[in-house]
C-alpha cells in the first residue's frame, strides 16, 4: 500500500496537468466543433504562446505584474496570428476532405516549428514564476506551489466563463448555431465568415494562453508543439470532439491516468493513455460526451 | 410591370456539373403573393437559393428594388430585406425555440418583428419556447422556421414548400397564418407542389418545368385552365 500523501501528490500533479490540457484542448475542440477543421497547428500556437511570453518577459523584465502582461500579450499575439492564418489560408479548407485539412495543417506545423527555431534557436528557454506566486504551501504532507494552485483555480474559472458565454449570451448562441448549420445561419442574416474568424481567434487565444502560462513550470523547447498536439488530440478524442464538458472530462482523465500510470508502470506511462484512447475509440468512437456524427 | 420589387432575369444555375435552371425569369410586385408551381426537382428550390445567394447563378441577373443583388452573400441579401424559409426547415436542433428566434433577430432592420409579435402570430410557439428545436413536431417546426425568418424583418418572404409533409389540418392553419402575413403587406414568393394550398394564397402563378418557366398567369386563369394543370402538374 503506497503512502496516502504520495497518492494525493500524484493526483494533484495529474490535476494540474489536466488544467493546462483543458485550456489548450478546449481551443482545439472549439475550432473543430464550429469550423469542422481539425487544426494540427494548434500545438504550434501553444508553442508560440510560450516563446511569445518568454520574449515579452525578456523585453518587459520580471518586475511586479510584468509576467501577466507578457502572458496576455503572448496570447493576444497568437490570437492575431490565428486570425491571419484563418483569413489567408484556413478559409479555403472548409468543407474540403479531411486529408487536405490534415496535410495542410501539418505543413503549418513544420513551418511554424522552423520559424520558432530561427527566432529562438534550439536551446531551451525558461521563465521564472511571477512575483507573488513564487512560494508554496503544504497540504496533506505535499508541497504545493502557489503558482500551481493559481492554475488549478484559473482553468475551471475559464471553463465556467466559457460555458456561460456559450449558453447564456447571444454570441454563444451564434457559435452554437454555426456549429449545427452554417448555411442556415448565413441565410438568416448572420455574417458567418466573421463569426468563423472570431471563433478561430478565440480558439487560438486559448492555445496561446496555455503556452504562456506553462512557461514557469516547463522549459520552452522545440518539439513542445508536437508533444502538446498529441496530448490535446487524445484529450478531445476521449472526451468527444467539439464537446465542451467532454474536453474537460477528457483532460481530467488524461491527467490522472498519466500520473498514476507513471506510478505503476513507469516506463510505459504514455502507453496507458494511448490504451485508454483506443478503448474509447472502440466502445464510443464519438467520445465520452460527444455526439455521433450523422 | 413597372412596380416589380423583385426581378429575376434569365437565371442559369448549376450545382457542380448538374445544371438545374435554364433561363428562369420572373417578377414579384410589392404586396403580391406569387406562387412558383412545379413538381419535385424542376428547380423551385434552386431558384430561391439563387435569389438568396446560397447557390449563386452562373448567368442571369437578380434585382431587388432596382438594385443588382446577383451573387451577393446571403447575409447581405437578408440585410436588404429578403427572407428565406427553407423547405427542409433547418431548425437548430440543440437550440430552444426562443434561441432559434433570437439568432435570427436582425435589430438593425426596422419592421417591428419581435419575439412577442411572432408568438402572437403562432401562440403555440410561446408555450414551447424553452423546448429544444429537435423535439418539435413537423407542424411546430414549420411554424418555427417561418417565425424565425420573420425575425429578420423581411419585406419579401421566400417560402419553400411550407405545406410539405404536414397534416391537412395543419396545412389549413398554415394557410391562415400566411394569409395574415400577406394582408399585413408582406410580399411573398411561394414555391409549392400543392396546388390547392397555393391557389388559396396566390395572386399570380408561374409554372416551372425542367428549369424553365412554362406558364405565367393570374391565379384565377390558372384555376380555370384544366389543361395547363394536367400538362405540367399531372393532377
Amino acid at each position: 500500500m503506497p503512502d496516502p500523501s504520495f497518492i494525493f501528490a500524484q493526483s494533484l500533479s495529474g490535476l494540474t496537468a489536466a488544467m493546462y490540457l483543458f485550456l489548450i484542448a478546449s481551443g482545439l475542440s472549439l475550432i473543430f466543433g464550429v469550423l469542422r477543421v481539425l487544426n494540427f497547428a494548434h500545438g504550434s500556437f501553444y508553442m508560440l504562446g510560450a516563446y511569445g511570453a518568454y520574449q515579452l518577459v525578456q523585453w518587459l523584465g520580471t518586475g511586479h505584474g510584468r509576467f501577466w502582461w507578457a502572458t496576455l500579450g503572448a496570447a493576444l499575439g497568437v490570437a492575431i496570428l490565428g486570425g491571419l492564418v484563418e483569413r489567408l489560408l484556413f478559409r479555403y479548407l472548409y468543407g474540403k476532405e479531411e486529408l487536405y485539412q490534415l496535410l495542410f495543417t501539418y505543413a503549418l506545423v513544420l513551418i511554424l516549428s522552423d520559424v520558432a527555431k530561427i527566432f529562438w534557436g534550439t536551446q531551451q528557454k525558461s521563465v521564472s514564476r511571477p512575483p507573488g506566486l513564487t512560494g508554496s504551501f503544504s497540504l496533506f504532507g505535499t508541497t504545493v506551489p502557489y503558482y500551481n494552485l493559481f492554475i488549478l483555480l484559473l482553468s475551471p474559472a475559464i471553463a465556467l466563463g466559457f460555458w456561460f458565454v456559450l449558453r447564456r449570451t447571444r454570441a454563444g448562441r451564434f457559435i452554437r448555431a454555426a456549429a449545427l448549420d452554417r448555411e442556415t445561419l448565413g441565410a438568416l442574416g448572420v455574417n458567418v465568415d466573421r463569426l468563423y474568424l472570431g471563433v478561430f481567434m478565440l480558439g487560438s487565444f486559448l492555445g496561446g494562453l496555455g503556452g504562456a502560462l506553462v512557461t514557469p513550470v516547463k522549459s520552452i523547447v522545440p518539439g513542445m508543439d508536437t508533444e502538446m498536439i498529441v496530448e490535446a488530440f487524445i484529450v478531445v478524442v476521449i472526451g468527444g470532439l467539439g464537446s465542451f464538458w467532454g474536453t474537460f472530462l477528457g483532460a481530467l482523465i488524461y491527467g490522472q491516468v498519466l500520473s498514476f500510470g507513471i506510478l505503476f508502470v513507469p516506463r510505459f506511462s504514455i502507453f496507458s493513455v494511448f490504451a485508454l484512447m483506443a478503448a474509447v475509440l472502440i466502445i464510443r468512437p464519438w467520445g465520452l460526451l460527444g455526439k455521433p456524427l450523422k | 410591370m413597372p412596380d416589380r420589387v423583385l426581378v429575376v432575369e434569365d437565371l442559369y444555375t448549376a450545382y457542380g456539373l448538374s445544371q438545374v435552371l435554364f433561363g428562369v425569369s420572373l417578377g414579384v410586385a410589392a404586396g403580391e403573393c406569387v406562387c412558383l408551381l412545379g413538381r419535385n426537382g424542376v428547380g423551385k428550390t434552386t431558384t430561391m437559393r439563387s435569389i438568396m445567394g446560397l447557390t449563386p447563378p452562373r448567368r442571369g441577373r437578380i434585382a431587388w428594388k432596382g438594385q443588382d443583388i446577383t451573387g451577393r452573400e446571403p447575409f447581405k441579401v437578408v440585410s436588404l430585406g429578403i427572407g428565406f424559409v427553407p423547405e427542409d426547415r433547418r431548425i437548430f436542433a440543440d437550440l430552444t425555440v426562443w434561441e432559434n428566434l433570437d439568432v435570427a433577430s436582425r435589430r438593425q432592420r426596422s419592421g417591428g418583428w419581435t419575439v412577442e409579435r411572432v408568438y402572437d402570430l403562432f401562440p403555440k410557439l410561446r408555450e414551447l419556447r424553452d423546448r429544444q428545436g429537435g423535439f418539435l413536431s413537423g407542424g411546430e417546426q414549420q411554424m418555427l422556421t417561418i417565425a424565425r425568418t420573420l425575425m429578420g424583418n423581411p419585406e419579401l418572404l421566400l417560402l419553400d414548400e411550407p405545406s410539405e409533409g404536414l397534416a391537412p389540418l395543419v396545412v389549413e392553419h398554415m394557410t391562415e397564418q400566411i394569409g395574415r402575413l400577406k394582408r399585413e403587406g408582406l410580399t411573398i414568393l411561394l414555391a409549392e407542389q400543392n396546388v390547392e394550398f397555393s391557389l388559396d394564397l396566390a395572386d399570380r402563378v408561374y409554372v416551372l418545368e425542367k428549369g424553365l418557366i412554362r406558364y405565367e398567369g393570374s391565379a384565377r386563369e390558372f384555376r380555370e385552365d384544366e389543361s395547363i394543370r394536367h400538362q405540367y402538374l399531372a393532377l
